[in-house]
């Protein structure tokens, strides 16, 4: 019996006396990737991951940056803890590495952005630059902006915008239903969307404006019955995650007929976890899906799609596919920063990604030197039937696929910001 | 009004019903043994992973029948060689067990069907509309949801009412040491119950798996609710279960119609609402809505501090 | 026989100077060999562990209360240190930085009282349930309750505060490493002090016998509150250090997933002797911090371990190091050591082959690429051909053989050890 104790003790300690050290090269320049890779939200943290690697390769591909140095994605796992963040940011900073990027939850983004403006203020001859390529609390780039965070996902306002845009153009849209999460980003969406509905369809009545807690309902049809009974024809609705998908489930079972407008519909998960209950219900904003390439005519873009996921569609990942547009324009925009800037300095870097442009397939983009906050085109697409000559492909293998209802260009989308930006 | 109320009811009644599913076995095992199976929203994750491979090989109605018999397998096989064997060190080494057992449930579902969802689908069979009120459908699989629901209950209540092994269960719910005593093979009994409970949240899986959703995340975002159910309806008593879910059900889905918030209850009082500053403002307006799913542990607390015996229980521990 | 008792006296004495003096010297001088920054977070992290799961330890172990709902106070004592240090900065409060810690743990002490109270009335599943019931309703509150819990983005604060006591600026990690250090010394003495109190051994009476407590005079609800809100004073403290070391405090440290880590580091590092939970606490830490970073498969390998030691060492690492305590001292350890020597080679075999195995599983399942090599310990491989599969086969199975043998030699050594010790004692 006790060999059996001693047996487990002496895995433990083997485990770490073999921890094997990274490798490291000098022509690479290392791009830290802390996001949960286990743990409830690992799936998405993981696809995230496989986005920046074929990003990755394809510049490497093409030569990498600096006169042949090559990027390198080291993943660090934070378990979406804003503590283990803080902890995996040190730990890349000790191996060296100068350049972070991550996305998943706002409170991880947050501490982010404070710790490395505190390092950056207690080390100003070695800084760290921030990527933030999917948090999307308003406040990083207005009060909370800092030199050395960029963010390149369209944020709470800029999204809400142009949700009230496509509504907008919406005469028989009379009742809107508002129904978000019970916490600071749901409130956020809720006012937003508000203010926005109020400034440009008058008409429109508010028909109700619902919180309900975070990721703790199971059942959504009381929730529906509500906003069955209130008349609603658009429900608009920040949501993410289980408390988005159960939603519209809920909403199918029960027959609801009005359209759901969603931020995170569109992927990692979401189409399969909505199934069919999507069809003609669901609308997405987002600023890139699977079947632009065709709506615009771009077919490189299609063998782009193809590619990663003949690459990484695999196994039990099948139904992996690229979803993040954002990040192959970060990616890009980053690779051009440092050949402009010349070096890997993290403050050149940053001075030369200040006010960038940069041209996708789908129109031009443009890093704010005022507020770090990238302005895009914003596409909404409704979920419909897939397969047809207009939309020729679906997503996660659901039968339904994104079709778009309207562009917003990226002049459109452009906001005044509070933010007042200190540079080193 | 009466439209709010109807569907109120309804809704309330088959998350009560899916409620009771899960934690009716829960009840049995934590009755019985005193274990709390924190492995048992695993389980039932485990269901609606089962019915999903089922499925995709078999269809649907096959899995109905054999996800939770697999489970009942697991289930007893893991009360005799793990629990048996920590039960020896005490309850809190058996609520650890569980507890560790969950843990490696969850990275067994991941390595081998992955982290994303994968797409469980309700039957064709029972995808549309069985009738219409008010323009809100009320769907054939959510009537199927309860009429199994229903079925088990009824089974349950006739194995426990009617056999030779229910009669013990029921004594042994209430006299552990009496029956063991009586010269009963108490241990087989555990295991049976184990299992069976094991098997009804299988059942659950299977069947709720699809109607919301399945992944690797469920088990945790069932989250300790059965608990709730347990203590409220009282140690021991299935009754009190049954009525301690469809009470929960039902307030949860109550609740969220109600939009009042203490700010209101202060208007209503003639107070003025001046001091409501600071720190604690929030609290003033929050909405009974957007409390509906944690008044269940509001609940249990009070349960246990003011009727430790639950609504029905027949002891307090 | 009389003086013998003295002699120990004093020797206990000795003792207890050497393992607070080595303690002392041992903490000041570990930043000498690990001095990177993630090490020195790291060292931080484990000592915040180490308070809080002594706390636990005096719920858990001293007091037989099982709490799924600690964290709470370790929380709480976190917002209202983060909450002090903004006063601080704002120049409302004046209190130097070394102290704040203090400020959490009275918060936690003032939760500890009110919930306290409320829940020990009763021990056992009923404590325990209660304590889940508060844990899942502060969690889900501290999203709704933004302007104490700062929403989804939490509370932050600079720590390089005016006033302080020492010449420290708190700017660089290593001064953070020494406060809490220090703040770790202070709070282990205190709770091991606590243990030798009438309250510390009414808290093990109540623990074990609560029918018989009242008959000597104690009221059993009392003294359960009492203990309870001590530990939540401690864990009030290790919240506050939590606060001043992350400078960010956001709503995730009051919920289920700390309040159940705390329960494992305790249970895993040994709930029976006072210095089991520090063991846990750095065992555990290491764990999440390192082996998140080296393999995806922590996870298992953690519910693994975990599930290992309630089987085979329920009373945790402590009990297992300390079973040899009459070995040691009676000076007959060298035949179980040389068992143990014996026995590690097909442990380690063993060990190697489940672990190739399961990082095999791992990669073909969840790698970013399935089909590119694979590395353990530098050997680069491909998991779809046959030879690893065979290797971790053939090593697991040799090892599992080897090791039941070797168990014999082991349960052989103790026989012997434990015939030599009774020779020993009936000799003298």
């Amino acid at each position: 019996m006790k060999n059996k104790q001693l047996c487990v003790i002496l895995a433990g300690i083997a485990m770490l006396l073999f921890a094997a050290g990274p490798v490291t090269a000098a022509d690479t320049i290392k791009i830290a990737y802390i996001d949960p890779l286990t743990g409830p939200f690992g799936n998405v943290g993981d696809a995230g991951q496989k986005h920046f690697q074929y990003m990755a390769d394809l510049i490497n591909g093409n030569g990498g940056v600096l006169g042949g140095k090559k990027f390198e994605i080291v993943p660090f796992d934070n378990k979406i803890s804003a503590k283990e963040s803080l902890v995996q940011l040190k730990n890349a900073i000790d191996q060296g590495i100068r350049f972070v990027t991550q996305g998943n939850g706002s409170s991880v983004a947050g501490a982010l952005i404070e710790a490395v403006n505190k390092h950056n203020k207690r080390n100003p001859k070695d800084p760290v630059l921030y990527f933030n390529y999917a948090a999307v609390t308003p406040a990083f780039t207005e009060e909370k902006c800092s030199f050395w965070h960029f963010r390149f996902d369209a944020h709470v306002a800029i999204k809400m915008d142009a949700i009230s845009e496509h509504i907008k153009t919406r005469p028989e849209v009379k009742k809107v239903y508002l129904i978000h999460q019970d916490y600071i980003f749901g409130h956020s969406c809720s006012a937003t969307i508000q203010d926005m509905l109020k400034a440009k369809r008058p008409d429109i009545e508010i028909v109700g404006d619902t919180f309900h807690p975070l990721g703790k309902v199971k059942d959504f049809s009381p929730y529906i019955s509500k906003i069955q009974a209130s008349g609603a024809q658009v429900v608009v609705t920040g949501n993410w995650g289980q408390d988005m998908q159960l939603l519209v489930k809920a909403a199918k079972e029960a027959g609801l007929t009005a359209e759901f407008y969603t931020f995170y519909g569109g992927g990692l998960g979401s189409p399969s976890g909505v199934g069919a209950a999507g069809e003609n219900r669901v609308k997405q904003v987002t600023e890139w899906h699977n079947n632009l390439w065709n709506e615009q005519n771009k077919p490189a873009d299609k063998d782009f799609y193809l590619g990663f996921q003949k690459q990484y569609a695999v196994g039990n990942n099948e139904r992996l596919e690229f979803y993040y547009g954002r990040i192959r324009t970060m990616m890009e925009m980053v690779a051009k920063a440092f050949d402009k800037a010349g070096n890997a300095n993290p403050k050149d870097v940053a001075y030369a990604l200040e006010g960038m442009e940069h041209d996708t397939y789908y129109g031009k983009v443009i890093m704010r030197a005022d507020d770090h906050q990238l302005y895009q085109p914003m596409f909404i697409s409704t979920m419909v039937k897939a397969g047809s000559d207009k939309v020729p492909f679906d997503v996660e293998k659901t039968g339904l696929g994104w079709r778009t209802d309207m562009k917003v260009d990226t002049e459109t989308t452009m906001r005044p910001t509070v933010c007042e930006m200190k540079r080193p | 009004m009466i439209e709010f109320i109807v569907f109120s009811l309804l809704n309330g009644l088959l998350y009560g019903m899916l409620l009771f599913m899960l934690s009716s076995g829960l009840t049995l095992i934590f009755s019985m043994m005193g274990v709390l199976n924190f492995a048992h929203a695993s389980f039932y994750m485990l269901g609606a992973y089962f019915a999903y491979q089922i499925s995709t090989w078999v269809g649907f109605w096959p899995a109905l029948i054999i996800a939770p018999l697999l489970l009942f397998i697991i289930g007893a096989v893991v009360e005799r060689f793990g629990l048996r064997t920590v039960h020896k060190y005490g309850h809190v080494a058996e609520l650890l067990f569980t507890v560790g057992l969950a843990f490696l449930i969850e990275e067994a579902v991941i390595l081998i069907w992955g982290r994303s969802a994968p797409d469980y689908r309700i039957p064709d069979l029972l995808d549309a509309p069985l009738f219409t009120l008010w323009a809100t459908n009320f769907s054939m699989y959510r009537g199927f949801m309860l009429l199994v629901a229903v079925c088990m209950f009824a089974a349950l209540y006739l194995v426990l009412t009617r056999t030779r092994i229910g009669l013990i269960i029921q004594a042994a719910l209430t006299h552990p040491e009496g029956v063991s005593a009586l010269g009963h093979n108490v241990p087989g009994v555990f295991m049976l119950v184990f299992g069976g409970g094991c098997a009804m949240a299988g059942l659950a899986g299977v069947i709720g798996g699809n109607y919301f959703i399945t992944d690797p995340g469920m088990a945790r975002m069932l989250g300790p609710i059965v608990f709730v159910v347990v203590v409220v309806g009282g140690m021991g008593s299935l009754t009190g279960a049954f009525v301690a879910s469809l009470l929960l059900g039902a307030i949860q889905t109550f609740a969220i119609g109600l939009e009042y918030s203490l700010s209101d209850l202060f208007r209503l009082l003639g107070m003025s609402p001046g001091f409501q500053g600071g720190i604690l403002k929030d609290l003033f307006r929050i909405q009974i809505a957007h409390t509906g799913p944690i008044l269940p542990y509001l609940i249990m607390v009070l349960m246990l501090i003011f009727r430790p015996k639950g609504l029905m229980g027949t002891r307090e521990t | 026989m009389s003086n013998i008792p003295k002699k120990h006296v004093t020797n206990k004495w000795w003792a207890a100077l050497a393992v607070w003096g080595s303690a002392i010297l041992f903490l000041a001088l570990l930043p000498i060999p690990f001095r990177s920054g993630f090490m020195l977070s790291m060292l931080s992290e484990i000592g915040i562990m180490i308070i809080f799961a002594l706390s636990y330890n005096m719920l858990l172990g001293q007091g037989g209360l099982l709490s799924f709902g600690h964290a709470v106070y370790f929380g709480l004592g976190g917002f209202i240190t983060m909450h002090a240090l903004n006063f601080v900065n704002d120049g409302v409060l004046p209190l130097p930085l070394e102290a704040l810690p203090l400020v959490g743990g009275l918060g936690g002490l003032f939760f500890g009282i009110v919930f306290g109270y409320v829940s020990t009335r009763r021990a056992g599943t009923p404590f325990a349930l209660i304590s889940l019931g508060i844990g899942e309703l502060i969690a889900s509150s501290s999203l709704m309750l933004p302007s104490f819990f700062g929403g989804e983005e939490g509370i932050s604060g600079d720590r390089m505060a005016e006033i302080t006591l020492t010449p420290f600026g708190f700017g660089q990690q290593i001064e953070v490493y020494y406060l809490i250090a220090f703040w770790v010394l202070v709070s282990t003495g205190l709770m091991y002090l606590l243990t030798q109190t009438p309250l510390g051994r009414m808290a093990n009476a109540v623990r074990d016998n609560p029918e018989r407590t009242p008959f000597v005079g104690y009221n059993t609800h009392i003294v359960r509150t009492i203990q309870f809100s001590l530990a939540a004073f401690f864990a009030g403290i290790a919240g506050g250090l939590f606060a001043i070391n992350y400078e960010i405090v956001t709503a995730e440290v009051v919920g289920a997933i700390p309040s159940a880590n705390v329960l494992m580091m305790t249970y895993i590092g040994g709930t029976g002797f006072f210095f089991g939970p520090i063991l846990g606490a750095i065992l555990i830490t290491l764990m999440e911090l390192m082996l998140s970073n080296i393999t995806h498969a922590w996870v298992l390998y953690y519910g693994l371990m975990f599930i290992a030691m309630i089987l085979w060492a329920p009373g945790g690492l402590a009990s297992l190091i300390m079973m040899h305590k009459p070995l040691w001292q009676g000076r007959v350890i060298g035949g179980v050591l040389k068992a143990y020597a014996i026995m590690a080679a097909p442990v380690v075999i063993l060990f190697l082959g489940c672990m190739i195995l399961i990082e095999i599983n791992y990669h073909l399942s969840l790698s970013i690429k399935p089909e590119d090599p694979m590395h353990i310990f530098g050997i680069e491989f491909y998991a779809q051909s046959i030879w690893p599969w065979l290797v971790s086969i053939v090593l697991s199975i040799g090892g599992l053989i080897f090791f039941l043998k070797s168990r014999k030699i082991v349960s052989r050594a103790w026989k012997t050890a434990g015939n030599q010790l009774k020779q020993k004692d009936s000799g003298s």
